[in-house]
């Protein structure tokens, strides 16, 4: 953030930070351009903390939990029966809830890390690991699919059934293009960019208050109160939206599952 | 900005949509352990709470149930003793009802008997008193009678056979008498 500062203090004109601001220096080895980044270690640490909770909260079982133990049931009943059971549901529910449980802490823990001081580093503000996420779920829920209904799940997937056949040039490469091409991409540039952006107002604003801070004006310096509530006020939907997103990504996951499951009948 | 991301496109190096591989392969290799954690530990751990949760409270009610079963039928036993008691009591009051009665007319007939036997046993002593009292009359009438008469006829019915003849005579007439008058 100083680094920020200083070429603004200089010439006196405000330089917002850039998108190449998040990539920072690897850690291993440290400063290198290439090498072991802050992101894979907040990746780690996330593995180790998610799995870290859930195995003390579901070590010690009892009929009549206790509070960690109900906190981790609580988290787990939100995925089991919120998202998988209710879109889902029926019988097979059960097969996809691991996934969709691993999917949703795991998001949710790496776009916390946006709305953590020190951290301060949404995981998937690099598009990476959200090419992965979705990647993952595309090739699932094509797998399930091709599973249930054989190689005629293609037809299922892209040819409507009830429409006329003379309009069915047209509706079956949007079908095509929507549910094989343009659905993974959105799946994951729609966290990827919710997290730059989040990230890029925190850093924005935060580099405008020390900007307005700087300045010889007393009038300036005052307005940065102003940005300061903003700030505060764009965290507050950053955090909102940083656990909105890991319920989108899942839930998403779980309508194309269902989708994959019962091709036939939509 | 767009100027910026733009430029940082054309240059390649900085371009937002161009991911890292590494960091790629870490997030698919976190991903996969923390899946494998979850299908290995965690989602079975839960389930089986769950499952034994379901299990104790179906169990709970199911042992309700007997309870309460039990209870309606302890109930409905000390019910139908109470009434057998009941009976029973009332057989026994019946029973010392009709006892007592018995008693009592037992006693009385036992009663009556020995009154019976009294008046019998008075009415015999009276008898034999009354036919003592009659032969004793008998003999001293006869003899007051025959002294009257010896007194009053004198010497000549000093003879003991013939006076005795006249009595018995006079006597047995005024029985045949009476019993003439009685029948």
């Amino acid at each position: 953030m100083i680094a920020l500062a200083l070429p603004a203090q200089d010439s006196g004109t405000f330089t917002p930070p850039g998108i190449e601001e998040l990539h920072l220096p690897a850690i291993l080895p440290w400063g290198a351009a290439d090498g072991f980044s802050k992101q894979m270690l907040l990746v780690i640490l996330s593995v180790v903390i998610i799995a870290t909770f859930f195995l003390l909260a579901a070590r010690k079982q009892q009929l009549v939990p206790g509070k960690l133990q109900f906190a981790g049931e609580a988290a787990y009943s939100f995925v089991r029966n919120g998202i998988a059971k209710d879109i889902i549901g029926g019988r097979d529910f059960m097969k996809y809830v691991p996934l969709l449980f691993t999917l949703f802490f795991f998001i949710l823990v790496n776009n916390i890390y946006g709305a953590i001081p020190v951290i301060q580093l949404p995981t998937f503000s690099h598009v990476g690991g959200a090419y992965v996420l979705a990647l993952i779920v595309y090739v699932t829920w094509i797998g399930i699919g091709i599973k249930r209904n054989g190689l005629k799940y293609f037809k299922l997937a892209t040819v409507p059934s009830g429409v006329p056949f003379y309009i069915l040039p047209i509706v079956v490469p949007i079908e095509i293009i929507s549910n094989f091409l343009v659905r993974p991409v959105t799946h994951s540039l729609r966290l990827f960019a919710t997290m730059l952006a989040g990230h890029l107002i925190v850093m924005i604003s935060g580099a405008g208050i020390e900007f307005l801070v700087m300045q010889e004006n007393v009038l300036l310096k005052g307005a940065s109160v102003l940005v300061l509530a903003g700030a505060i006020a764009m965290y507050m939907l950053e955090a909102l939206i940083m656990v909105l997103q890991a319920y989108v990504f899942t839930l998403l996951t779980a309508i194309y599952i269902e989708g994959a499951l019962h091709a036939d009948s939509h | 900005m767009n100027q910026a991301i733009i430029s940082a496109a054309t240059e390649g190096g900085t371009n937002p949509l161009v991911p890292n591989p590494w960091e790629m392969l870490v997030v698919f290799a976190g991903f996969a352990l923390l899946l494998f954690i979850v299908v290995k530990y965690v989602v079975p751990m839960f389930e089986k709470t769950f499952a034994e949760r379901a299990e104790a409270i179906e169990g709970g009610i199911a042992k309700a149930e007997k309870a309460q079963a039990e209870a309606s039928a302890a109930l409905e036993e000390y019910k139908q003793q109470l009434t057998e008691a009941r009976t029973e009591a009332n057989r026994i009051r019946e029973e010392a009802r009709a006892e007592g009665a018995q008693i009592l007319a037992e006693l009385k007939e036992k009663a009556a008997a020995e009154s019976a036997r009294i008046t019998a046993q008075a009415h015999t002593q009276i008898e034999s008193e009354r036919q003592a009292a009659v032969v004793s009359l008998r003999a001293e009438v006869g003899t007051l009678a025959t002294t009257l008469a010896s007194r009053i006829v004198g010497e000549a019915l000093s003879d003991d056979a013939r006076s005795a003849r006249v009595v018995d005579r006079f006597l047995a007439d005024l029985e045949n008498q009476n019993a003439g008058v009685a029948k």
